[in-house]
């Protein structure tokens, strides 16, 4: 399988680790990432903030490019992925916006998105009955005696008309994956509560709170660390544990799905966590 | 009428249902988008108290508020309220109607932090997280905050010094001209 990727500004920078490790994940089990030619930031969090004619322009010229080359995107970014299927579901609907902006863009590129391609997060990719099975085979060191929560965060699962998630609220995607790899799933309520990435800098006594209260809650629920699917989460609930008296890791998923199919450079992906998972994974070495 | 300090009007809720599509006139009060807003806690008034302000033709107090800016966009309120009423989509539009009437935010470190994201998207296409920082503490003038993590950051090799510019950044810059053309 061939797929367009689509890293948006943080897999190149804040999150190289998601980076390295979706890289690796993805050889593993046969898809084969192209970025994306000349790709432009698709302005999430700040474009729909503020205006609305960035926020639908920004990501249809990722995706008239992307038609270009035929395939499918995969966008690991939570963000990403939801700028990027709102834009493409607006031009879907024939919204008169929509419509104008892709007139806009023939004008300044010089072609216009006709909507015959999918954006797609990796853990819909890996979601499929087919893939959870070639993961499973793929597992060489099962994550026995790790237990985990998931969390999906708030643009992943939400709106439901842009999103390709099963529930908005309840989802179960990360859930069946990290079970194929040998994880305990924990249960939870937290799955998709915002952790307030978009104010991290401006109100970050605000997202502390948040944050404190995501990790309280998945300690109470008997996890040891948290897996996110998101890179502005996972920076998120990484720097902003201030208030916790006990932190937790949080791993990308694709960093254990790494760690379970033997990945040998998978230290060098770790090593870049602030909360440092190391005495986490030493338990579990130990277990088994 | 004297002493009502309000008088209804319909003109400011016909605006924002306008340029936000979304249903105003449903909202019935039910108060479940301020029950799951994990933002809640900081907002003046809560976005339940904002959708009446709206009904109620209240523009500047809406446009001033807190709440508008406060909104993280994580769709919850829209997810459960029984009348498809997208909060976030709500929030949007004002906060863009407030910024094209010069109203000063009514969180101006969050509007500080779009407009510094957003002026290193226009000159490199791309976002430039420590441009980003950068501006941010300029127009804040917060030069303290998150320093011992940024050092941290560049120790792990995970924030770039150097922007990443796209070759055609000039259709960029054409995007923001045009988007600029169609908020005026």
């Amino acid at each position: 399988m061939k797929a367009t990727y689509y890293p948006g500004c943080s897999l190149h920078s804040t999150a190289a680790e998601y980076h390295d490790s979706i890289s690796f994940v993805c050889k593993t089990l046969g898809v084969e990432l192209v970025e994306l030619d000349d790709w432009n930031c698709c302005g999430a969090s700040c474009a729909h903030a503020t205006n609305h004619y960035l926020a639908t322009a920004l990501p249809l010229r990722n995706l008239i490019i992307a038609e270009q080359a035929g395939n499918d995107v995969i966008a690991p970014c939570a963000a990403c992925y939801n700028m990027l299927r709102a834009a493409d579901r607006a031009v879907r609907a024939q919204d008169c916006q929509a419509a104008k902006i892709n007139d806009d863009l023939e004008e300044i590129i010089g072609a216009r998105y006709g909507a015959t391609i999918e954006t797609r997060h990796p853990l819909e990719v890996f979601g499929s009955r087919e893939m959870l099975q070639r993961i499973g085979a793929a597992t060489l060191r099962p994550l026995k005696g790790l237990r985990v929560v998931t969390y999906y965060g708030c643009l992943l699962t939400r709106p439901k008309d842009v999103v390709a998630f099963d529930n908005p609220e309840h989802p179960v995607k990360m859930d069946k994956l990290l079970t194929a790899l040998g994880a305990e799933v924990k249960r939870w309520s937290y799955k998709t509560e915002c952790c307030g990435g978009a104010l991290a800098l401006s109100r970050t006594d605000a997202v502390a709170a948040l944050v404190a209260k995501l990790v309280t809650e998945a300690g109470r629920a008997g996890a040891q660390a948290i897996v996110s699917a998101c890179p502005l989460c996972q920076v998120n609930l990484d720097t902003r544990q201030t208030q916790v008296v006990h932190p937790m890791p949080i791993f990308y998923f694709t960093e254990l799905m790494g760690l379970a199919f033997g990945a040998v450079g998978a230290d060098r992906w770790l090593r870049k966590h602030i909360i440092d998972p190391a005495p986490v994974l030493a338990a579990l070495a130990k277990g088994e | 009428m004297t002493g009502a300090g309000i008088t209804p009007s319909r003109k400011f809720i016909e605006e924002v249902e306008t340029r936000s599509a979304q249903p105003v006139s449903l909202c019935y009060q039910c108060k479940k988008c301020a029950g799951g807003c994990p933002m809640s806690f900081a907002m003046k008034p809560y976005n339940c108290d904002l959708l009446k302000l709206i009904k109620l033709g209240e523009k500047e107090a809406v446009l001033r508020s807190n709440t508008i800016w406060l909104c993280v966009g994580c769709k919850t309120c829209g997810a459960r309220c029984p009348n498809g009423i997208d909060i976030s989509k709500i929030n949007d539009t004002l906060r863009e109607m407030a910024l094209a009437c010069g109203i000063k935010a009514g969180e101006p470190r969050t509007a500080a932090f779009h407009a510094s994201f957003l002026a290193t998207v226009k000159t490199f296409g791309r976002s430039y997280e420590a441009g980003t920082i950068g501006l941010f503490k300029l127009k804040t003038a917060s030069y303290a905050q998150d320093l011992g993590l940024g050092l941290k950051f560049l120790a792990k090799n995970k924030l770039k010094l150097l922007p990443d510019s796209i070759k055609r950044a000039g259709e960029i810059k054409r995007i923001f001209r045009k988007a600029k053309e169609a908020g005026q």
